[in-house]
């Protein structure tokens, strides 16, 4: 049997579309072989990486991955913790031992430390297969997030709001002059001038929706000029 | 003898489709379905928390659908609203002619839950919802083996009829056999049958009704790959 593609890489794909024929093909992520063939399961961007099929989602709730930096809200104290809301189908714990570095008496008050809706950044460090998630708050960057406002993105797309080394980003936070934390889970915490803040969020809702075309940094890079009037410096790749 | 059909239908003609995917923003998944007259718009949330918790399964995700049909969508009196007995059993058809293409492995003890809505029915509700909601789910970013398309076989004075509508179903009497298929697997994941037929005349409807899902199933992914080409021009 002769090996044969039937859709073309960066394509489309919708779960059940045949990609191509043959054993010379492999399924990767998203795909799976029926017979001779392999099929999509999800529905995404073909991407062809050799022999290997791989289909990139562009939609899907967030499934947390160990050392993924998440922006989570406290949503109950526990015995010895908090409990934390993921923006995902399952909530994580932070124990005593992962959140501060402080001695912490036997029936303390935990509420000291994290309050009820408080907005933390933290790194997810383990996830069971039935989905129990631990996290830590020891880490560089990983702390209590006080101000600012958190808006919500498409999971899918958070590695183009970062950017290749985080280059978007960066782009953005010159501009503005906001401090932005994006989390894995599709949470962004703003923080700065109020009317910086909403050309931030405008830029990064941009960036969101178009993640998919190219030369989206200049399409960015023009929105950010023209809002704000600062020529914006194009972060320099290596 | 040719059977005449209140639209001017060919006996093996369907009703104009159309499709159309993300309706509805805030939901993890949309969709919207029309056959004819009769409209369901499905949303999709999750996988999310599942409460109450004797129904969570450890072992993998749950999907859970409501059907509901609006108080103005029916053709003769105003429909009830809220559930009946009617809803609920399409509600757990629906659900069951679906599971069967979803993977919900990597969501133990999450649910899935789809909401399908009928504005205007004319018969096949059950059917146009199943289109929507694959097509929903497939928005959602679940993992599944095909999408499911379905549509409503008929029987009448001797003739068989696709897709058909309230007129011959309802007024008329026409055997009703509601069927979804998975063209990748060739299998059906529904088949109701409401009436009186032969053992022969059945098999035939079958195999008409999986060629006329194929149709279906065509439609379907057009409108799953079109909201996305629109967006990326």
């Amino acid at each position: 049997m002769v090996d044969k593609m039937l859709i073309k890489d960066k394509e489309i794909v919708v779960p059940g579309d045949k990609i191509a024929s043959g054993m010379g093909f492999l399924p990767g992520r998203g795909t799976f072989r029926k017979n001779s063939d392999i099929l999509a399961e999800k529905l995404g961007i073909l991407n062809v990486d050799g022999n290997v099929m791989k289909i990139v989602s562009l939609s899907g709730v967030y499934l947390p991955k160990v050392n993924d930096r998440v922006i989570a809200k406290v949503i109950d104290v526990l015995m010895s913790g908090w409990r934390f809301d993921l923006n995902s189908a399952y909530s994580a714990v932070l124990s005593m031992k992962e959140a501060t570095s402080e001695f912490i008496q036997k029936g303390a008050d935990l509420t000291k430390y994290f309050q009820i809706n408080d907005i933390v950044v933290c790194k997810i460090t383990n996830v069971t297969s039935q989905k129990l998630i631990d996290v830590t708050m020891s880490g560089p960057g990983l702390r209590k997030l006080r101000g600012g406002r958190l808006i919500k993105v498409n999971t899918n797309k958070v590695p183009r709001i970062i950017g290749k080394e985080g280059s978007m980003v960066s782009m953005i936070k010159n501009a503005t002059g906001c401090n932005i934390i994006v989390g894995q889970n599709g949470l962004v915490w703003i923080d700065g001038e109020p009317d910086k803040e909403v050309i931030t969020v405008k830029a990064v809702k941009m960036v969101e929706s178009e993640a998919h075309t190219a030369g989206l940094t200049d399409k960015v890079a023009a929105f950010l000029e023209k809002e704000t009037g600062v020529k914006t410096a194009k972060v320099n790749k290596k | 003898m040719t059977i005449k059909r209140i639209d001017k239908r060919k006996a093996d003609e369907m009703r104009p489709m159309k499709a159309e995917v993300g309706v509805i923003p805030s939901a993890d998944g949309s969709a919207v379905f029309q056959a004819g007259n009769t409209r369901a718009i499905v949303s999709v949330f999750g996988p999310h928390d599942l409460h109450p918790k004797f129904l969570q399964n450890p072992e993998r995700g749950i999907l859970r659908c409501h059907y509901n049909m609006m108080p103005f969508s029916g053709h003769g009196d105003r429909v009830r609203p809220g559930g009946s007995r009617r809803s609920k059993e399409i509600s757990m058809l629906i659900e069951k002619s679906l599971i069967s293409v979803l993977d919900l492995e990597n969501f133990p003890n999450a649910v899935v839950d789809v909401f399908v809505e009928l504005t205007e029915t004319d018969a096949g509700t059950r059917c146009a919802g199943i289109c929507a909601a694959s097509m929903a789910l497939a928005d959602a970013g679940l993992k599944m083996k095909d999408l499911v398309s379905a549509m409503s076989m008929g029987y009448l004075d001797g003739e068989i009829l696709v897709d058909i509508n309230s007129d011959e179903d309802c007024d008329r009497g026409a055997t009703d056999v509601p069927i979804a298929f998975i063209p990748s697997e060739d299998k059906l994941s529904l088949l109701q049958l409401d009436g009186d037929v032969s053992k022969e005349i059945l098999l035939k409807l079958l195999e008409i009704g999986k060629q006329k899902c194929l149709e279906i199933d065509q439609v379907q992914r057009k409108a799953l790959k079109n909201k996305f080409k629109e967006r990326l021009k």
